[in-house]
């Protein structure tokens, strides 16, 4: 985790009023859509669109993430060719295998190697959204060291498995868990899916609070009108930073004295207390609050 | 690069700009443009397609651009995305 990604914001690729304003919506991140926004007739339109728009916009240090069509199709191919051109933070890989992400792998190290780009600047971002996916997560991270986060789509995974997709979302309960625990081993970023009913304010506050509470890492947004509250849930408290620092604060008092475990507020602080207090801040720290 | 079908790219939404070309062999570059922003920024999108045409290697087109306020990017992509659909 080198920076936030509390959001990531899906933008139509063949929208040109959208790509424009992409840099300004306040998103971590933002992902120009070639795949489902895109019709069957308009793939190629749209990846010419998006790549003069990366080459051509400012996103004002919005992350740039590009989601490309199955590589088993024509189009997702031709998407990796196209657009590591113009060098976009990430591909996005759609129902990602572990296949699919060495094939994405090695043509973009052919491309960067051609074009004399840095080896490895361009990551990919693995979308889990069938059964397979879900249960080779961890192989499909291990595919490549690209990888720096895995995105849930819950919309195809739940068709997939055959299941009710619900607000409530306890169908995804598994899933959750699942990417946001193997993210954590791989020591790489588990965003959450987007929630699809932007008129269900109280329904979307839970949603983000569940997937935080399971150990997802940020959110997908379908609007910029989500950003603000996706922001305000994942980022660490008040109370919370101002803990951390107590806590950081003893630890180096502690160590000064040449104490190995110390108290705070009459409670014991042990390594875990204290390496949380450090992910605090550091959170925090990307978020430009401390 | 020869254009041998008509083809067109683009929309009439707003930041768009709607593309249409087709073939004029050995006739040269004909551009029929029409745009929201004609008297502040037509002589400025013409030479956007143009440049675009030029990168391109197209020297006969007809080219029709009906314009809703597309920035340069945009100008470039729809030109280029039609004139692919078109060889």
């Amino acid at each position: 985790m080198d920076r936030p990604r509390r959001t990531m914001l899906f933008i139509p690729g063949n929208n040109p009023s959208m790509l424009q304003n992409a840099g300004i919506l306040g998103a971590d991140s933002v992902i120009l859509d070639l795949e489902d926004a895109v019709s069957i007739t308009e793939k190629d339109s749209a990846r010419i669109l998006v790549k003069n728009a990366i080459e051509a916009l400012d996103f004002y240090g919005t992350e740039i993430v590009v989601r490309i069509n199955p590589l088993s199709s024509d189009f997702g191919i031709k998407d990796i060719e196209e657009i590591a051109l113009v060098e976009p933070d990430a591909l996005m890989v759609t129902k990602a295998t572990e296949e699919d992400v060495r094939k994405a792998c090695e043509l973009l190290t052919k491309i960067e190697e051609k074009e004399g780009f840095i080896p490895k600047s361009i990551k990919l971002f693995p979308l889990i959204e069938t059964a397979y996916g879900l249960e080779n997560v961890k192989e499909i991270i291990k595919a490549s060291d690209r990888v720096i986060g895995i995105l849930l789509g819950a919309e195809d995974l739940t068709a997939d498995l055959e299941i009710r997709r619900t607000a409530e979302g306890k169908e995804i309960f598994y899933a959750r868990s699942k990417i946001a625990v193997t993210c954590k081993a791989c020591k790489i970023d588990a965003i959450d899916t987007p929630f699809t009913d932007i008129n269900d304010g109280e329904g979307f506050i839970k949603d983000i609070n569940t997937a935080k509470s399971l150990g997802m890492t940020g959110k997908a947004a379908i609007n910029p009108r989500q950003i603000d509250t996706i922001h305000e849930i994942f980022a660490p408290s008040k109370e919370e930073i101002r803990y951390a620092k107590d806590v950081i604060k003893a630890m180096e008092e502690a160590q000064s004295q040449g104490k190995g475990v110390f108290s705070l507020n009459g409670k014991m602080v042990d390594a875990p207390i204290i390496t949380r207090a450090e992910n605090v801040l550091k959170k925090a720290r990307l978020a430009g609050l401390v | 690069m020869n254009i041998v079908n008509p083809a067109k790219a683009g929309t009439m939404e707003s930041s768009d700009i709607y593309i249409i070309v087709s073939p004029n062999e050995g006739g040269g570059i004909i551009l029929d443009l029409e745009s929201i922003v004609m008297k502040q920024f037509g002589k400025q999108i013409e030479e956007v397609i143009l440049k675009t045409l030029y990168r391109l290697n197209v020297k006969d087109i007809h080219l029709v651009a009906k314009d809703r306020g597309a920035l340069d990017y945009t100008i470039r992509a729809r030109v280029e995305a039609a004139i692919k659909r078109a060889i």
